[in-house]
């Protein structure tokens, strides 16, 4: 099917089913154990052994030898797997460095060898006998310094926003040396780990030439095409499966060293085996969001209206990598006649920088929507008031070309009604509550609406059964139970009797998860494919036309007469499949998602800590599929953005190339106690422009400016400005009231 | 993580015995610590000796109206022990304040005071670390250190020691009761348990080889308020970037005991008489001598405002 029109009045409209706040489909078989895991598949090859990856452990430099011997030797041992021993290997389209280093390490605890032994234990203490002589070459580790000479790159990052090296419209410099009232801020925002809770983990089994890998992936397609470019074999030679995913968040879009290493292991030991990441190799080994050093300026006229919007970025990565697009959401989100965008790539010799949640965006807005916040300080101005005067119904770098929908003013109003806004004091450091210095901050939310080709294959059993299989991935967000509700819908039977098969390469290629496209791009798929059966059963059940058929409990009628769904496959089940291409819309209107988000937080006068304590995001995200699992995305989209704002930063040691604090020991997300009270509003919306399903992404909206709207919130506590993030209480300490 | 052998040990003195005659022996209890570092690596015991049988888990009543804390006690236990929550609450407040509640049903009394530093360069056995492997330098020294040592620190290591419960012990002037490979028993105060790194940084405490703790004993109960207040990035599940356990009487004289600091639990008991005159004539004293890095520079005045807002606290 292709979408090239805007949706018209469909079956979705009707949201019996979608639309519904519903229990996830694959709840009970999480919260039972029953879910299988890629590294818990036990069951499906016979006789595993164990795998355990050896990290560089030097940041840049040459392999000069490796000394086998005594892990040869180690009980248990079948095989090692090293670059030498490999074979030909080739590199994934979508990775920046090699997945196994040799000779040369490109990056800290990059795959050295694969010890395969009959236990993990057995494995994993041979790894440590595995002795790697290495001749330690000077890298380059620090952006500040390496930005000086960096130059302009354009961007499009794997699941975000793209922006090309400098964007000028109208004369920024002038308007900027002209306005009346001024900003001029540098943000910085460190380099954070996905800390998902699942590691990676593959098991691989070869069946002669043929691979098959369960493992943890959010883009199976990519997936399969990354193993083969590695592999140096046939795209149709491999099999990824992965229905069950333990987190992601970016960091599992790509094909990583425990599948490769699997592989070769299993090719190298003669039998499956099976491979995780341990805890301590996923921040060196992986990928991670970039850090970046952003200039923010700003111009306006004492009425508040912006003349003048600059934002350029620097971040790093390695040789060959790409910026992370922090300036893109400046290019749309609010109006002024003069704009300048523009972002610098630094090489580094730090582990692969990549997609993590709203990349761009994510950074982007922690910066722009804090210097926001100080512009409306200089201007005298309510925060949401500045935000709502310089809002845009049109790109405001392309006039002619509107936004499909855009409700930033729905969100912030309602927001500012439902927080009680109107009880924040705007002068900073005026409210106390005990010990407690306590301040309300806000920032707007913003992540560009992407859609992908997605596909998927029905069918109708006999006695009324849908099966939907797609290589769509869950990766926590509820995929499976919104591509249920959908078929459910199309079909007009009970969420019960629809069974969702997903992540397997051997269903139609899909959107997968990322870059929040998943929910409403493979929904779409969905609806594609449903059609093409509904249109399949009418031609059982000798219907002439399918213009006006309506679905509904388990009967399909039109023109005045009836029939029963499952008459439709009495003689045997239906099986189609289509997928849903989009077309141009998405370049006629800007399509895109809003919020807003609000948050009161105490900062300890003597103390400095900070409790947030509540927080508040309006959306307006077009159609919400179910609210229940999109709220659940957005409250912890909101959690990860409080621990963008307060505590994430991988520590770089910019002597020795790596991220210190490699565990979760001293790598700190949110644990509970730092969460408060979460609320969400979804603004009734539905978008004809983006799909049948009328629907956009929230996944990744939800923490796009919350980090902002959490320091702004610090700051009016406070009234001391960290502009360097995490705001920690070591950079303002010193700033806070003398103690007696 | 390297073989090993196990034995289950029999009664405290075989135990010490065994360890003291066992090249590369150590006791293990919750194992909570212990057995992260054997899977890095970074421990690597011959032979481990269980001292789950022996008991060692009452807390009693001693003749000198204190108690007598049994080395196997769990963090949950003693911090909900009605005793230790009414008489040392400072205690049951530094034991809630520390790990999570699955950690804190493994971890012992014994095992806790024997925790290992959290320095993130022990931790990765790539990095040089004198405290891991002596000799082989510190890396921590020049690197990341926000988290790390302002104060007892040497050129060798900059390590602190980690926990919570320790830190109130030493205000309360708790005794470390042990067992020796000759069977010998002493009693170690606290003050003098832990050491500074010095230039032997791989060497924690003053335990000798093969030295098993049996218990730790608190003095008389001390009246006055009991705080603990552990400031960290996180709310919770996270090690201090400063704690100060504190006893305040009602006439403002009291104990003050830093974690997150130093080597050790860190007391000067000479600066305490100044307590009723406020943090700014205390935390100088306290935290003279201190030797911070660039990165944990702020743990100074962090020190003496987490006391400012103790005494409030105390006062209110």
């Amino acid at each position: 099917m292709k979408f090239d029109t805007p949706a018209g009045a469909n079956p979705i409209d009707k949201m019996t089913v979608i639309g519904r706040p519903t229990d996830r489909i694959d709840g009970p078989a999480k919260v039972t154990g029953t879910a299988p895991y890629a590294y818990e598949r036990h069951d499906v090859a016979p006789n595993q052994a164990y795998g355990f990856v050896v990290g560089a452990g030097v940041a840049r430099g040459t392999i000069r030898s490796i000394d086998l011997a005594d892990a040869e030797a180690a009980p248990g041992v079948i095989a090692i797997v090293t670059a030498e021993n490999a074979g030909r290997l080739g590199k994934g389209r979508m990775n920046t460095a090699k997945l196994i280093a040799g000779p040369d390490v490109q990056h800290y605890h990059q795959a050295v060898a694969l010890v395969v032994a009959e236990t993990f234990e057995q494995a994993r203490a041979a790894a440590n006998l595995v002795r790697v002589d290495y001749q330690r070459v000077p890298g380059r580790f620090d952006l500040d310094a390496e930005l000086e000479r960096a130059p302009l790159v354009g961007g499009d990052s794997n699941e975000g926003s793209a922006a090309p090296p400098v964007d000028e419209v109208g004369d920024f410099e002038g308007a900027f040396a002209a306005a009346d009232v001024t900003l001029d801020e540098r943000y910085t925002t460190p380099d954070q780990s996905h800390a998902m809770m699942e590691p990676h983990a593959s098991i691989a089994a070869w069946d002669g030439d043929q691979l098959t890998l369960w493992t943890s992936n959010q883009m199976i397609n990519w997936g399969v095409g990354d193993v083969a470019r590695t592999l140096q074999i046939p795209k149709d030679k491999v099999r990824l499966i992965s229905p069950f995913i333990g987190g992601g968040f970016g960091g599992k879009l790509f094909v990583r060293a425990d599948a490769v290493l699997a592989a070769l292991g299993a090719k190298a030991a003669g039998r499956p085996v099976k491979v995780a990441l341990t805890r301590p190799m996923m921040a060196n080994n992986t990928t991670h969001r970039p850090a970046t050093v952003q200039r923010i300026r700003l111009g306006a006229g004492r009425d508040g209206r912006l003349t003048a919007i600059g934002h350029e970025s620097g971040s790093g990565d390695l040789e060959g990598g790409q910026p992370e697009t922090a300036v893109a959401q400046t290019k749309l989100l609010y109006a002024g006649a003069n704009r300048l965008t523009s972002m610098r790539l630094a090489v580094l010799d730090l582990p692969e920088g990549n997609a993590m949640r709203a990349p761009g965006e994510a950074p982007g807005l922690m910066a722009l929507e804090m210097a926001m916040d100080e512009m409306a300080e200089r201007l005298e101005m309510d925060p949401v008031e500045f935000r709502v005067i310089n809002d845009t119904q049109v790109d405001p770098e392309k006039p002619e070309r509107p936004f499909s929908q855009r409700n930033l003013i729905g969100c912030l109003r309602t927001g500012a009604e439902r927080f009680g806004w109107d009880r924040r004091n705007a002068k900073p450091a005026q409210v106390r509550d005990g010990d407690w210095l306590v301040g309300m901050g806000v920032a707007s939310a913003f992540r560009n609406n992407m859609t992908m080709t997605s596909g998927a294959r029905v069918t109708l059993e006999p006695g009324g059964r849908v099966i939907v299989e797609t290589d769509m991935t869950d990766i926590g967000t509820g995929s499976y139970t919104i591509i249920g509700q959908t078929a459910a819908e199309m079909m007009g039977v009970p969420l019960e009797q629809v069974e969702v098969r997903l992540g397997d390469s051997s269903f139609p290629v899909s959107a997968g998860s990322g870059g929040q496209w998943g929910a409403n791009s493979s929904t779409a798929g969905v609806y594609a494919a449903c059609v093409k059966l509904r249109e399949a059963v009418a031609q059982r059940l000798g219907f002439n036309s399918t213009d006006d058929l309506d679905f509904t409990g388990g009967q399909v009628s039109a023109g005045g007469r009836s029939g029963q769904l499952t008459d439709a496959a009495r003689d045997g089940a239906i099986t189609v499949e289509d997928k849903i291409e989009f077309g141009d819309l998405g370049e006629k209107a800007q399509q895109s998602t809003f919020g807003a988000h609000f948050v009161e937080a105490a900062v300890h006068r003597m103390t400095g800590e900070i409790r947030i304590r509540r927080m508040l995001a309006v959306c307006a995200a077009g159609r919400i599929l179910n609210p229940k699992s999109a709220r659940s995305q957005v409250i912890g989209a909101m959690t990860m953005g409080a621990g963008a704002a307060l505590m994430e930063e991988l520590a770089v040691d910019k002597r020795f190339g790596f991220f210190v604090n490699h565990d979760l020991a001293t790598y700190e997300v949110p644990v509970h106690a730092d969460i408060p009270h979460q609320e969400v509003i979804f603004l009734d919306e539905a978008d004809p422009q983006s799909s049948p399903m009328k629907a956009k992404g929230v996944g990744e909206l939800g923490i796009c400016g919350i980090g902002a709207a959490v320091a702004n919130a610090v700051y009016n506590a406070t009234g001391t400005r960290v502009r360097d993030y995490p705001v920690t209480l070591d950079k303002y300490l010193e700033r806070l009231p003398a103690v007696a | 993580m390297r073989p090993f052998t196990y034995e289950r040990a029999t009664s405290p003195e075989a135990a010490a015995a065994a360890a003291g005659r066992t090249q590369g022996a150590k006791f293990i209890a919750g194992g909570t610590n212990l057995l992260d570092l054997m899977k890095l690596e970074i421990e690597t015991p011959t032979h481990l000796i269980d001292i789950r049988p022996l008991g060692l888990d009452k807390i009693e009543d001693t003749d000198e109206g204190g108690l007598r804390i049994g080395a196997f006690v769990t963090n949950t236990d003693l911090a909900a022990d009605r005793r230790v929550r009414r008489d040392y609450a400072v205690l049951s407040r530094a034991i809630m304040a520390g790990a999570s509640g699955q950690l804190r049903n493994k971890a012992t009394t014994a095992g806790n005071l024997l925790q290992r530093t959290r320095c993130p360069y022990f931790y990765d056995t790539n990095q040089a670390c004198n405290k891991r492997k002596p000799g082989s330098g510190c890396a921590a020294i020049g690197g990341y250190s926000r988290q790390l040592g302002v104060i007892g620190v040497s050129d060798a290591c900059i390590a602190t020691y980690p926990g919570d419960m320790a830190i109130a012990m030493r205000v309360l002037d708790a005794t470390v009761e042990t067992v020796k490979a000759d069977g010998e028993a002493r009693a170690i105060p606290i003050a003098d348990f832990h050491r500074l790194p010095g230039d032997a940084p791989h060497i924690d405490n003053v335990l000798e080889p093969g030295e098993l703790i049996t218990a730790v004993t608190l003095p008389r109960p001390l009246g006055g308020k009991h705080f603990y207040h552990k400031v960290r990035d996180r709310r919770s599940y996270a090690y201090a970037l400063v704690s100060i356990a504190a006893v305040v009487q009602r006439d403002g004289s009291g104990r003050v005991g830093v974690g997150g600091v130093a080597h050790k639990p860190w007391r000067v008991e000479a600066a305490e008489a100044a307590l009723p005159e406020g943090a700014a004539a205390v935390a100088p004293q306290i935290m003279a001598g201190a030797r911070p890095t660039e990165d944990n520079r702020f743990k100074v005045p962090l020190v003496e405002r987490t006391l400012a807002a103790v005494l409030a606290e105390a006062r209110s």
